[in-house]
């Protein structure tokens, strides 16, 4: 249904955007926690989370960092982690392009996988409503998620200076990347990409600053790429 | 982890920075234009190419035993990965994965 106004829409994206807070908030507080152990202190954990704002990437640095990788490789494996917002950019354009700049700037800042998802769906089940309702509608998604993915950071970084080392949490990284993994298998195309990148990784490990790690992920895309045009030439 | 604070801090602005540029690309600087279905293609298949290839040989190879395979941690894996494809659910694969770590720790000694 399409809100009356601007206030009933806020209230309608608030709504949606509710359910994930089951999801972010142990996220974070996951994040707070692996990131401590990692050896961040509270400044750099609340720092990273509220100024990247993106869970999978942070990981991803954090995992990185672990490693003692090179800056820019700590950068490029994030940033690579990363690359689907642009997808989420381009395909939100059509409904927000039309705000002014620092609407904008505040719209690219909160784009993340909830706030997208949710506001998609709703903008192309609802194409005639007016811009700012749509913006009303997306802030409202991000109220009940942006303040509890800062605040449960804070929890899982005062928490994680409290658990002693031997909970083998060194391994809580791996298992977070695994559990994130796993729901994106959504497609075979998915599936084969995922499985080259394991394959050529382990294959390339021996080559230093992580460079396998690159040419295994362009190995994976054009993987999925290709899989995916395949399935779509042979569709029954 | 042996970085100085100077290099995190410069790894979370340059992070930050380029994480916003890429939320920011379309919505503020290229705008409504077509882009080759190839490239966008490409784009689809980042994150599952990108995480699987970073974490296989940290399962495989953990920091935690330095580098030596460590079967309750290939265990814990496989039931991390296992409940993430089939209930979708993250925090529910984080919760069993390292319920299964334990366990098998615990079990194997």
């Amino acid at each position: 249904m399409s809100p009356s106004n601007p206030k009933a829409a806020y209230w309608q994206g608030f709504r949606a955007g509710s359910p994930f807070i089951l999801v972010v908030a142990p996220f974070a507080l996951l994040f707070g926690v692996v990131a401590t152990e990692a050896g961040l202190n509270i400044a750099e954990v609340m720092g990273m989370a509220i100024l990247v704002i993106a869970g999978a990437a942070q990981f991803a640095a954090l995992a990185q960092m672990g490693e003692n990788a090179p800056t820019y490789l700590v950068l490029a494996t994030a940033l690579a982690v990363n690359l689907r917002m642009a997808l989420y950019s381009a395909s939100i354009t059509p409904h927000m392009g039309g705000l002014s700049l620092p609407k904008r700037v505040l719209v690219a800042y909160l784009l993340v996988d909830q706030s997208y998802a949710v506001s998609v769906q709703k903008f192309e089940e609802t194409p005639k409503m007016p811009l700012n309702q749509k913006l009303a509608f997306y802030l409202g998604v991000m109220t009940p998620i942006a303040p509890l993915w800062y605040g449960f950071s804070l929890v899982g970084a005062l928490v994680g200076q409290a658990i002693p080392p031997e909970y083998a949490l060194d391994f809580a990284v791996p298992i977070t990347f695994l559990a994130i993994t796993g729901p994106m298998m959504r497609t075979p195309a998915h599936l084969a990409a995922a499985f080259v990148s394991v394959v050529a990784s382990l294959l390339l490990a021996f080559l230093p600053y992580n460079l396998w790690l690159l040419i295994a992920a362009a190995l994976a895309m054009m993987t999925g790429a290709q899989v995916e045009l395949f399935m779509e030439r042979h569709k029954p | 982890m042996t970085q100085s604070s100077t290099t995190i801090w410069t790894i979370i602005i340059l992070l930050a920075i380029g994480t916003f540029l890429i939320r920011f690309s379309f919505l503020g600087l290229i705008g409504n234009r077509d882009l080759p279905g190839w490239f966008l293609r490409h784009l689809r298949y980042t994150p599952v190419a990108v995480m699987p290839g970073l974490i296989a040989p940290l399962v495989v190879w953990p920091a935690g035993t330095n580098g030596e395979t460590d079967p309750a941690r290939l265990i814990a894996a496989a039931v991390a990965l296992a409940i993430g494809i089939i209930t979708k659910n993250v925090v529910g694969a984080v919760i069993g994965g390292m319920a299964a770590l334990y366990g098998a720790q615990f079990l194997i000694g």
